[in-house]
């Protein structure tokens, strides 16, 4: 059955107890993300370091499908406590899996529990789902970046 | 020209969806490994049988030529050919031919007079023929909160171009249009609503709402995608100033649609879309424009599509769509009544067949919309899943998402029935079943 391969075990872990799920206080900066075709939303919240450089806390609050909250924490688990520039590394790599039609060959150095999802990428009707949370923390994190701190 | 073959179920008491079958080559396919097609999508566009097929390929191997120019024998015969699918559409919708506008589809020719009517606005209409369809700051637009994005945003855009207000009729609990909740004004100049909704399956109370607006003056457009494919729609009966059709949902082609206006109307409204064929008289200083529908219809315009539509309206019309509906009613109660069996469901939209068409929506506690949809695609089932073009209606109804099946003349019980199944191995994979 195909399904199964697409909702591997550790999608649906994380979908039925999802890390980092609650906004949370202190942020640096908020970025809000619609997917259009089907009205799922989610609310993403950065902390980074007073560098700017490292990546403190991620949190959220996800309506959506498995698929999207599954991936959001996910999200949370690969880029706390890494730096911003390890995590846009991440971050490409996820996009370049889930974008790929399931011919590209995930590096589970960089992507750890997230190569789960490369069964989504066989569904282009999916990947915006899963590539939901990680738009809203490149958002956020350019946010920060831009001084554009928003409450 | 020949004329589209009869279906094979044509004649029959009723409508017997494996009769018809045959003529539709894609529902025999399999998908996801080898597993039957079940069809549950036609909502948002229909299967084309082999006649409609048939006819494009006729029209484009025998007569296929820019219409309305040019003297040799190919232009007169895709002339004729395109002038006879516009007559048989239109005695389908009980119609006068030169009532009919052919389309790109329904959200062109909402658009076309929302344009026409912006056009009159800013004052350049034809004269003061078109001073009607002028709006401006205090004027009022009326809507309601179940329409598809099609019928609502181009009024949203109409509004901002003019200063006019958009109002809206809201919706009840069981997905009814709340005709009280709202008066109509002397400033109310247009109400557009849809006959049936693409989402709740609902149809609207058309007389009510036209004998209201008539009382203040305004004009009434229906949009009747989700209608006329669907079950016998007479449009001058039903009183309406402006009506507009997909042919992809009524078995004909995508790339045509049919807008429909009064002719007194359509004869005082000025272009939108403006060029080649919709003239009268061109000089470098200016032009004056030919009488509808031909105004309306700038450039060459699909050909083959329209002569496709005709082919399908031939289909129907030889089925009878008083056993359309009957058909598509039988189906519509036997999904309320399996998916009302599955503890968690619930229905989006009127619980019973009164004043409904053959469009069941439904959420599954604990499951999004999309993850049944995928579960359900696993076992050939096609559904669609999401807020189906009509966002806010879902907010009304506090969802983000919901599972949409909608049926058509091929659609057999078997399938409808299956669809619950489906469900519940949704809810058994992601643990919520009880």
């Amino acid at each position: 059955m195909q399904l199964e391969q697409m909702y591997q075990e550790i999608i649906l872990d994380h979908y039925r107890s999802p890390h980092g799920s609650g906004l949370k206080d202190p942020f640096d900066a908020e970025s809000q993300q619609i997917n259009p075709t089907c009205g799922d939303e989610i609310t993403l919240r950065v902390k980074l370091d007073d560098a700017g450089e490292k990546v403190l806390d991620v949190s959220h609050e996800t309506l959506g499908c498995s698929i999207s909250q599954a991936s959001a924490s996910v999200l949370t688990d690969l880029v706390i406590g890494q730096t911003v520039e390890e995590s846009m590394k991440v971050l490409a790599a996820f996009q370049e899996m889930a974008q790929g039609r399931g011919k590209v060959e995930p590096d589970e150095e960089v992507l750890g529990d997230a190569v789960a999802f490369a069964g989504v990428a066989k569904y282009p009707a999916r990947v915006k789902c899963a590539l939901l949370g990680w738009m809203a923390f490149k958002d956020a994190v350019v946010r920060v970046q831009d001084g554009k701190v928003e409450a | 020209m020949t004329t589209a073959q009869a279906p094979a179920g044509a004649g029959l008491a009723g409508l017997d969806p494996a009769v018809l079958r045959p003529d539709f080559a894609i529902l025999s396919r399999t998908v996801r490994d080898g597993r039957p097609l079940v069809y549950l999508d036609s909502g948002a566009t229909s299967q084309r049988p082999r006649q409609v097929l048939d006819a494009e390929r006729e029209f484009l191997e025998q007569h296929n030529s820019a219409v309305h120019r040019g003297a040799h024998q190919l232009a007169e015969e895709a002339t004729d050919a395109y002038e006879s699918a516009r007559a048989r559409i239109a005695a389908f919708v009980g119609a006068d031919p030169d009532e009919l506008v052919f389309v790109k589809n329904a959200t062109e020719g909402i658009n076309l007079v929302a344009y026409a009517m912006s056009n009159s606005s800013i004052r350049t209409g034809l004269g003061p023929e078109s001073e009607r369809f002028a709006l401006g700051p205090g004027d009022e637009i009326v809507v309601t909160e179940l329409e598809h994005h099609a019928n609502l945003v181009p009024w949203q855009e109409l509004c901002r171009r003019t200063g006019a207000t958009l109002r809206w009729y809201p919706v009840t609990d069981e997905g009814r249009i709340d005709v009280d909740a709202l008066e109509l004004s002397e400033r109310t100049k247009v109400v557009a609503f849809a006959h049936q909704s693409n989402v709740l399956g609902s149809v609207a109370p058309v007389q009510e709402l036209v004998r209201r607006a008539r009382a203040v003056g305004a004009l009434v457009l229906l949009d009747a995608c989700q209608s006329v494919p669907h079950l016998p729609v007479d449009l001058r009966a039903l009183d309406v100033d402006f009506a507009v059709f997909s042919g992809h949902k009524m078995l004909g082609p995508s790339g045509v649609g049919v807008l429909y206006g009064r002719t007194e109307l359509l004869e005082a409204m000025p272009p939108f879309l403006t060029g080649g064929s919709m003239i009268e008289l061109v000089r470098m200083e200016g032009s004056t424009y030919a009488p509808p529908p031909q105004r309306f219809e700038a450039g060459v315009p699909m050909t083959s599509q329209a002569v496709g539509l005709g082919a399908a309206v031939d289909y129907l019309t030889a089925l009878g769509m008083e056993n359309v509906h009957a058909h598509e009613m039988a189906l519509t109660q036997v999904a309320l009544d399996t998916l009302r069996e599955v503890p968690g469901v619930r229905i989006v939209g009127p619980d019973s067949l009164e004043a409904r068409g053959g469009t069941v929506a439904f959420v599954v506690d604990g499951v999004h919309a999309h993850d049944v949809g995928q579960v359900l695609d696993d076992r050939g089932i096609a559904v669609r899943v999401g807020h189906h073009c009509a966002w806010p209606l879902h907010r009304r109804f506090g969802v983000a998402a919901t599972v949409r099946a909608s049926f058509h003349v091929y659609t057999t019980v078997d399938e409808v029935a299956q669809l619950a199944d489906g469900v519940r191995a949704a809810q058994e994979f992601f643990g919520t079943g009880r």
